[in-house]
């Protein structure tokens, strides 16, 4: 009786598992299948030309670029902010510090708020300050949503660290501030690990682009001229009457898809070369 | 020059200070920005009215916010409903019984579901999940039903949301002390009464955790049920009936609607309101799953 049991729990189990892997596969062709079709050179090298919104010519190359100025600011912003940070909660401060786990904890609750809010929080700080829906709106709003992703991941891999590498830098004299110089090397693979998946957070997230960075079929020339994003040209070109919009669409959620299935695959590239080098 | 070393040194220490009490304080500034954006409407209506109301005809002043908080509460209930089952099993399954082999092979399939943006999942909602909806399951049960649902916008939430699941219930697992599982099989138990009486025994706290934080994560989703759930401002009535979630809302309206002040405020207040929820449910369960861990440290 107990070994039916097992057995078909152990099915179950098995079943459950592999239709997880069938839906990932099946929203990756989805995407593929609807979108291939459409998906020319053209899409990736060109802004939208004169009748693009009615399906002639043009490409997503202003959202394309638009995202990726987007995310290297905020990156920019983020690496300046969290690198210190974790520095400061797991070298500087001693292991059992409870101000270290406060901080951990704040980082836990920002990291679950949601885009949206985060959204609506930057744009009322932009009327606020005065700036208008730009590039640099979206790079200040999506530079708050990736900071919490990124400092959490690269504390994980500083709380791995072993004791022993500061143990032994502070007993031959450096100063807390030269070690951390020496740790950072040491944590170097977990850092870009840290750095890609915040990157592949902040370039697919629409919700806090939408009301910050604007839309534009323009590449931006300066921080204060509204930016186009990836997934909101997904969006809109998403909610187009035309056929060949939406079909635009599918080939630009391509072109995302992409993007993040990359970034994906190169995080667990590093974070394996941190275990494998790790002392 | 050794001065010089000591002075990086401590100019270093105030900078990273400065961050880490920054950080908390950052939690607390957006907080209250939202609530004293959201102040206005609230002095202007009886909260309780806010939220119980359910006329919302913000041209007429009617902001009533029950459509909306339903929707949410609907969608993101439904989403757990689907998704548990079958992360607590496939957490079970990587855990207790799967090879070396398939645990490595599954990381980056968890990896990517959590790592696809929502505008993808909405993109693979509209085109998979609303038409199998309008024309395979609504019509066994209702007239007709566009597809752009209840049941839509909660089936592609509970795939964005299993990937969190499993990965927190794996960690919570992994924190039951080997020793439990092995004496649970020495005396005969097999593999999957030793789930049953000491895992899931066990672990009961942290799947209620890993659940909250999901929900958490649920209630916040914009735009991936935006694209799939219709956006009426009605009470659904059923699960093939359109709804309209907070978040779905704020987006919708939001920036357009600087011209009419009590609007904005009205929109604020939905932000404030899925702000509060997500940081308590949030708060609680970090504060459950630290609580495991710290015991996983020590034994």
């Amino acid at each position: 009786m107990k070994q039916l049991e097992e057995k078909i729990f152990r099915i179950i189990m098995i079943g459950a598992a592999l239709i997880i892997l069938g839906v990932l596969i099946y929203i990756v062709g989805t995407i593929f299948f609807k979108g291939l079709p459409s998906l020319t050179w053209d899409m990736i090298t060109k802004v939208p030309g004169g009748g693009f919104y009615l399906g002639k010519e043009g490409g997503v190359l202003n959202a394309i670029v638009g995202s990726v100025y987007i995310i290297f600011g905020a990156l920019t912003i983020s690496l300046v902010i969290s690198v210190p940070l974790v520095m400061y909660i797991n070298f500087y401060l001693p292991g059992t510090s409870m101000f270290s786990n406060i901080v951990r904890f704040c980082l836990d609750i920002l990291y679950g708020v949601p885009s949206i809010v985060y959204g609506a929080f930057g744009f009322a700080l932009m009327v606020y300050l005065g700036i208008r829906a730009s590039l640099m709106g979206g790079i200040i709003v999506v530079a708050m949503l990736i900071m919490p992703i990124m400092m959490r991941s690269f504390d994980e891999v500083a709380r791995l660290l072993s004791r022993d590498l500061p143990d032994a830098l502070l007993s031959l004299g450096a100063t807390r501030y030269e070690m951390v110089k020496v740790i950072l090397k040491q944590l170097m693979p977990g850092l870009i690990t840290a750095v890609l998946l915040a990157i592949g957070r902040g370039i697919g997230d629409a919700a806090t682009v939408l009301f910050t960075a604007g839309y534009t079929d323009n590449i931006p020339t300066s921080l204060s001229q509204p930016a186009a994003s990836l997934p909101l040209s997904i969006f809109f070109q998403l909610g187009s009457p035309v056929e060949e919009v939406q079909n635009r669409a599918y080939a630009s959620a391509i072109i995302l898809t992409m993007i993040i299935l990359i970034l994906s695959f190169s995080a667990r590239y590093f974070s394996s070369k941190f275990l494998k080098t790790r002392i | 020059m050794r001065k010089l070393r000591i002075v990086k040194d401590k100019t270093a220490r105030v900078i990273m200070l400065g961050f880490a009490i920054f950080t908390i304080l950052f939690l607390a500034v957006i907080g209250l920005s939202l609530f004293f954006k959201a102040l206005p409407i609230m002095r202007e209506k009886n909260l309780w009215v806010l939220l119980t109301s359910s006329s919302w005809r913000p041209f007429r002043g009617d902001f009533g916010f029950l459509p909306f908080i339903v929707s949410t509460l609907y969608v993101s209930l439904i989403a757990i409903i689907i998704a548990l089952p079958f992360s607590v099993l496939t957490s079970i399954y990587l855990n207790s019984y799967a090879s070396k082999r398939i645990r490595r092979f599954f990381e980056p399939v968890v990896d990517l579901l959590s790592g696809i943006p929502p505008v993808i999942y909405g993109v693979w909602g509209t085109l998979a999940i609303v038409p199998l909806i309008s024309n395979k399951i609504a019509p066994r049960f209702v007239e007709f039903s566009t597809g752009y649902t209840v049941l839509a916008g909660g089936i592609v939430l509970a795939v964005m949301i299993i990937p969190l699941l499993i990965s927190i219930m794996v960690e919570v697992f992994r924190s039951i002390p080997v020793v439990m599982t092995d004496a649970s099989l020495s005396l005969g138990a097999t593999k999957w009464q030793t789930v049953k009486k000491v895992i899931l025994r066990k672990s009961f706290p942290g799947i209620i955790a890993a659940t909250v934080l999901a929900l958490s994560r649920a209630f916040g989703e914009t735009m991936a049920v935006l694209m799939v759930c219709g956006n009426i401002p009605l009470i659904p009535k059923s699960f093939f009936d359109a709804c309209y979630p907070l978040p779905a809302l704020i987006a919708n309206n939001y920036g357009e609607m600087l011209s009419m002040p009590s609007y904005e405020s009205a929109l604020m207040f939905a932000a404030f309101l899925l702000f509060i929820i997500v940081v308590l449910f949030n708060g609680a369960s970090r504060f459950t799953l630290n609580q495991i861990e710290k015991r996983y440290q020590l034994s």
